[in-house]
């Protein structure tokens, strides 16, 4: 069964129209996935690779569905080119809903390597980036969502261990 | 044939389609012999036109055809199990596989030795895959495009480049005139 905040989340994509979202597997983001899969309104397609996944979302918001990614911030690397020189360069609204793995809670140590850079490579690519910490916090990915498609810009929430523990 | 001769081959079948054309000489070959607004032109990021054209063809149901070449399919050769797997009749992707990266200086690339993409398309679970030769390119795709199910045509041709120039229209206006395309089809 899902959980009460993965619903939320995904029942605030369905509010805002995204119609299409691809994910790559997290286990902090499992319920969210799950929840994803289970949503008539939303088609899922899971990817491989997050740069893969990000074209898929490109072609899908060209087709007219508004598209969002489900990914690890330790992903981050491989889909800065991918950022930059098509969901930037092209002016398309992606929301990326990212488990902010190596944070406060982390069991594994190698994770913190790309925290450590996640904030930092989101402000070099001028990102707007919204970190969220406590459940509460949730509260405003409807408005983060709206702010995307007004700006056509990519958007970072980093949803780290804190903000998934407090809700459970 | 060279890719450019391939492309001029199939225009007629292009015509009025939705097409998603690969980055560097590819999209640059095709904008020079055929622009059309329903054609997509990658600017940057190498290997995602099989991605952007799935990802456009799983969200409305007008025919698309994703141009790709070997190369770049190598840089993101999962794509074809993400194919295999969401089957979309109204999709085909077009592999010009001349076994070079063109756009660099035609250094060779591992589909011109040992790889068959094919292959490697069927054994993602791709059920529709056919290699042909570049002078039969358009007659299967305007015959894959009949056929209402997804196709992965892989057409071998001479490696070799024709001097173009590059695209200059905004990628915002590509993207612009490409998504009014696409509305308009919806509307009628």
């Amino acid at each position: 069964m899902t959980d009460s905040l993965s619903q939320k989340i995904v029942d605030d994509l369905v509010a805002n129209q995204i119609a299409f979202v691809t994910t790559v597997p997290c286990k902090q983001l499992a319920g969210v996935i799950e929840a994803i899969e289970d949503c008539e309104r939303i088609l899922h397609v899971p990817s491989n690779k997050e740069d893969e996944g990000m074209g898929l979302c490109a072609g899908a918001y060209m087709g007219g569905k508004r598209p969002a990614i489900v990914m690890q911030n330790t992903a981050l690397g491989v889909t800065l080119n991918t950022l930059a020189t098509l969901i930037q360069f092209y002016q398309i609204p992606l929301p990326m809903l990212i488990s902010y793995r190596g944070e406060i809670g982390e069991k594994v140590a190698c994770q913190v390597e790309m925290a450590v850079h996640t904030k930092a490579l989101l402000n070099q690519l001028a990102i707007p980036t919204y970190h969220f910490h406590r459940p509460e916090d949730a509260a405003e990915l409807d408005g983060i969502l709206k702010h995307t498609q007004m700006c056509k810009k990519p958007s970072a929430i980093l949803m780290d261990a804190t903000f998934w523990r407090g809700a459970a | 044939m060279i890719r450019s001769e391939v492309l001029k081959s199939i225009v007629p079948v292009l015509d009025g389609r939705l097409v998603v054309c690969n980055i560097g000489l590819p999209s640059q070959e095709l904008h020079l012999l055929h622009d059309q607004p329903s054609t997509f032109y990658m600017l940057g990021t190498m290997g995602l036109a099989s991605s952007i054209g799935l990802g456009l063809a799983l969200a409305q149901p007008d025919k698309v055809v994703a141009i790709d070449g070997d190369g770049s399919v190598l840089t993101n050769l999962a794509t074809l199990a993400t194919i295999a797997n969401n089957v979309c009749d109204n999709f085909v992707l077009l592999i010009i596989d001349n076994g070079s990266y063109g756009s660099t200086g035609d250094q060779p690339t591992y589909a011109g030795r040992k790889t068959s993409l094919a292959a490697v398309a069927t054994a993602c679970g791709c059920a529709h895959v056919i290699e042909c030769d570049a002078a039969e390119t358009a007659d299967v795709l305007r015959h894959a495009l009949e056929s209402d199910r997804m196709t992965v045509i892989v057409c071998k041709c001479e490696s070799g480049n024709i001097p173009v120039p590059v695209i200059e229209i905004p990628p915002v206006v590509i993207r612009d005139r490409f998504m009014a395309a696409v509305k308009s089809r919806a509307a009628s």
